[in-house]
């Protein structure tokens, strides 16, 4: 045990990787929040009238509403007006290719390890970084557009889509779908916007990258994805931030519309700055994700990554409206020290023969409380459906907590809903098995944890499965309570 | 929308407080606490399916005292073949002449709790302690307005040969009855004791009937219980049961809901020893347009204890089933076990299932699991029993049958078993 014990602390006084800042220069907007900065945004984007306007009334209804109070969390009050709501990058002409963009944004992102160029080459992925509220570079763009795929910024979006952004902007999240949300759609300062055309499978995997780089910024971005019939894609988001001692607020939505016969699979892998191990600073990650399957026979499949953040909030949800529609949702999410996770995902049945799979992984260690949260909902018209759902929670040492809170609601007798959680510590017996095999306790547990989070893990795209990997290492390999 | 049944429940309550004086203080105390917190709306997590306030602020004149009622005999609603001390209340009034006690006063005191109050150290010291009086607008309401109540005390190291029957009558024949009743029972180190709570109600006016119990299961005591909840009339029954367990004790529970309009359960258990035992098992079997929610907490407060429910429930016609299970195990309640399954059937197009099993859980060293299914009869198995000759109908029967009866195995008492098993079968073959 005491091995264990010198293990526990080692990963715990673990440091995070990612916290460098770059002196970047960046254009931004006072502090504060008020009518003012939503049309500052707007104007600083040359927004078109109609967006403006969208973004006021999403305004005017989030100062009416209350902040959630019912998520298993607790935090400080937020001072909203000691936020800034827009930073970009300064740059002094727009970039036209990858060449001209800032030697120092490229160096940023070298860091994070997603180089621009080397991706591009070498594992074929499309990027889209944004960086603190400003999407900066989408590579790969003219070998997508050749199939038809639009793959931009938002706010290129916006210019050059506008029929596409608002037909489908909001149309999964409405502007005032939760507080959080009505604050997104308020202040969004960019985000990706990706279109797939009517039977096209994109060949390559989709990616963002989020960064908070500048101090007291907020980040609120915004990423729409519309796959029309029977289209297929695969995107991947990552995120991760400098480590500063005041926290910090990410509002972002997420929106998916699938359409008939289309599938979209979205993968996340988390990592903003959790906060030290007092619990000092850190993000405060209260995002809305949610994907409509609005056409018969679509999926839409979500997978999470859950590492970072000193608190989450976060519940990518499937309406799945189509008859023999598809939702999945796979997560992982480790919490250690003081952070706090409450997150898990909603089924929505409405149509016919319906089907959604849950499997939750939660692991939590130090001091920390992770929640999952989650709602299976059949509609009185959502014959056949069917939903299986599974979460477990791993426990670390004894000052942590796990806590499960599942809502089941079938109002159709013809539903089959199944619904099975576990808690436990990683089981004596099954050290004991490994260590007289002539396994060391530290890759003992390493293999269990690992075990543990195959199911979800096996659901990432390669490069991100690796990235995952190595993060689920750094923060618990061989801790063991 | 909670106030004005407040504002009319203090004078309601003034008018009880002239004839009952026992407590007095403590029920000024609880209807502020009431005042406080006001009657649950839809709004609220406990009470989210559950509109019980809404149901009261309809069918409800709160000005209206309660009938008194000419009964003279009970046997309609004896459980038969059971030699047991019986104890009955009627529209939340002792009644005595239908009421006996058969087991020696040396096994066990029953008393009417506004007389324990007065007379007995051990009702005075134990009462009002468990109840949560701060948060629960029901339990609150009836430590304020309680007009009567049962008193058990089991002395040490005494096993109770005959089981307790109380039975709760309304007889809405001639108008409303509102009725608050309340139980307390301390059941002393080492001993036995079975209970057996009925609840019935005649006439065709509506019932509220606001239930509060506290157990107190002290070390190596055994407590058998079972609640039948088969009300004929238009009942609206919230009941609030705590138990209390310390070291060695255990405890097995059975709640069986069958009628009524809406029925809500609170059952809280607090395993505040090691090594307890407590087994809790419901049944909820439905139909018309009958909600019925059963909330469930079992409270891990010490370690090396081990829990076990199982909640199972068909719902046919317009019913409306709920469950909510919390499992919470406290820090240091190490090596603890908490097993939890909730399965129901929905048998029409228009009966709904609202679960929310739920795990807390602040201890590493522990097992705990919880599962939870809403389906319908496995088609194989029907096809299998129908291929055998046996119609439709009845392999159905047979199906939901076996589906409900494995909740009756942990019971001890053959009577009530049979007797159980009886109301089972016949509400299955008569309605599916």
């Amino acid at each position: 045990m005491s091995k264990s014990n010198q293990v526990l602390e080692e990963i715990t006084s673990k440091e995070y990787e990612h916290g460098w800042t770059v002196n970047l220069e960046a254009d931004e907007a006072p502090k504060g929040l008020s009518e003012d900065i939503v049309r500052f945004i707007s104007a600083k984007k040359n927004e078109p009238e109609w967006l403006l306007e969208w973004r006021l009334k999403a305004f005017r209804q989030w100062q009416k509403m209350v902040e959630p109070k019912w998520p298993n969390v607790t935090y400080p009050a937020i001072n909203y007006q000691d936020i800034i709501y827009y930073s970009a990058p300064k740059q002094k002409v727009k970039p036209t290719s990858l060449e001209e963009v800032d030697p120092e944004l490229i160096k940023t992102f070298e860091k994070l390890g997603i180089s621009l160029t080397e991706q591009k080459r070498l594992t074929g992925v499309a990027v889209d970084a944004v960086i603190d509220s400003v999407s900066v570079a989408t590579t790969f763009k003219e070998k997508l557009s050749e199939l038809g795929i639009i793959f931009c910024s938002f706010s290129e979006a916006v210019k050059e889509h506008p029929e596409l952004v608002k037909k489908y902007l909001g149309s999964v999240v409405p502007m005032t779908d939760n507080y959080f949300a009505a604050l997104n759609s308020a202040v969004f300062s960019d985000g990706s916007f990706c279109y797939i055309p009517k039977g096209v499978r994109c060949p390559m995997e989709l990616s963002t990258y989020f960064r908070i780089n500048a101090a007291n910024t907020g980040q609120f971005e915004r990423t729409l994805i519309v796959a029309d019939e029977g289209s297929y894609v695969s995107y991947l988001e990552g995120c991760t931030a400098p480590m500063r001692d005041e926290n910090q607020l990410h509002a972002a939505v997420v929106e998916l519309y699938t359409m008939k016969g289309a599938e979209i699979k979205y993968s996340t892998v988390q990592n903003w700055y959790p906060g030290d191990k007092q619990g000092k600073g850190g993000i405060y990650n209260f995002v809305t994700k949610r994907g409509l399957c609005a056409g018969d026979h679509s999926k839409i499949s979500w997978t999470q990554v859950e590492t970072g953040s000193a608190i989450t909030w976060k519940y990518p949800s499937c309406v799945l409206k189509g008859d023999y529609s598809v939702g999945e949702f796979y997560s992982v999410a480790v919490t250690n020290n003081y952070q706090q996770a409450d997150t898990g995902t909603k089924m929505i049945h409405i149509g016919k023969n319906t089907r959604s799979r849950i499997v939750s992984k939660g692991i939590s260690a130090g001091k920390s409380q992770n929640s999952y949260r989650g709602q299976v909902h059949v509609m009185k018209r959502a014959a056949n459906a069917r939903n299986h759902s599974q979460c477990d929670s791993l426990l670390m040492g004894d000052q942590c907590g796990a806590h499960t809170f599942p809502y089941i609601d079938v109002e159709n007798n013809s539903a089959r809903i199944e619904h099975e959680a576990t808690t436990s510590k990683i089981g004596e017996d099954q050290i004991f098995y490994c260590l007289q095999r002539g396994i060391d306790e530290e890759s003992a547990v390493a293999l269990i944890v690992n075990g543990y989070a195959k199911e979800v893990l096996n659901q990432l795209p390669m490069e991100f499965a690796v990235e995952a990997q190595k993060l689920l290492a750094l923060t618990l390999e061989g801790s063991v309570g | 929308m909670s106030t004005s049944i407040a504002r009319d429940l203090t004078s309601e309550i003034i008018e009880a407080q002239k004839s009952l004086t026992a407590e007095a203080e403590l029920r000024t105390e609880a209807l502020a606490q009431l005042k406080k917190i006001g009657l649950p709306d839809s709004k609220q997590e406990e009470y989210r399916f559950t509109p019980v306030t809404r149901h009261l602020e309809k069918n409800f004149n709160w000005n209206k005292s309660t009938p008194e009622s000419n009964l003279s005999s009970i046997a309609d609603y004896l459980l038969p073949g059971l030699d047991a001390n019986v104890v009955v209340l009627v529209n939340g009034r002792f009644n005595p002449l239908l009421s006996k006690v058969v087991s020696l006063e040396s096994e066990i005191t029953i008393l009417r709790l506004s007389d324990a109050l007065l007379k007995n150290p051990i009702a005075k010291a134990h009462f009002n302690n468990y109840l949560q009086n701060e948060t629960d607008a029901f339990a609150a309401w009836n430590t304020a307005a309680w007009q009567e109540g049962v008193f058990i005390h089991v002395p040490e190291s005494t096993s109770v040969n005959k089981p307790v029957f109380i039975l709760q009558l309304h007889d809405a024949s001639a108008e409303q009855v509102v009725s608050q009743t309340r139980l307390l029972a301390v059941i002393e180190k080492g001993s036995t004791v079975s209970v057996i709570e009925k609840s019935d109600s005649i006439g065709n006016e509506v019932v509220f009937h606001n239930f509060a119990e506290e157990w107190v299961v002290k070390d190596d005591a055994h407590l058998e219980y079972c609640k039948i909840q088969n009300d004929a009339g238009k009942i609206c029954q919230v009941s609030n049961s705590v138990i209390h367990q310390t070291t060695s004790s255990k405890l097995n529970t059975f709640t069986l809901t069958l009628n009524g309009q809406l029925i809500r359960n609170n059952l809280r258990i607090l395993i505040d020893g090691e090594n307890c035992e407590s087994h809790f098992y419901g049944l909820y079997l439905l139909n018309g347009n009958t909600l019925a929610d059963n909330h469930t907490v079992v409270d891990h407060k010490k370690p090396n204890s081990f829990s076990n429910e199982m909640y199972k429930g068909i719902m046919d016609g317009n019913s409306k089933g709920v469950f909510n299970g919390k499992i919470y195990v406290r820090p240091h309640a190490q090596k603890t076990n908490a097993f939890q399954s909730n399965r129901n059937i929905i048998i029409s197009d228009h009966a709904t299932i609202n679960t929310k099993p739920q795990l807390e859980i602040w201890a590493d060293d522990v097992k705990c699991s919880h599962g939870c299914t809403s389906g319908q009869l496995d088609e194989e198995a029907l096809f299998y029993l129908r291929s055998r000759g046996i119609a439709e109908a009845n392999a159905k029967a047979m199906l939901l049958y076996a589906f409900a009866a494995e909740v009756l195995e942990p019971i001890q008492n053959e009577t009530l078993k049979l007797y159980l098993d009886q109301l089972i079968a016949d509400r299955l073959q008569k309605n599916f």
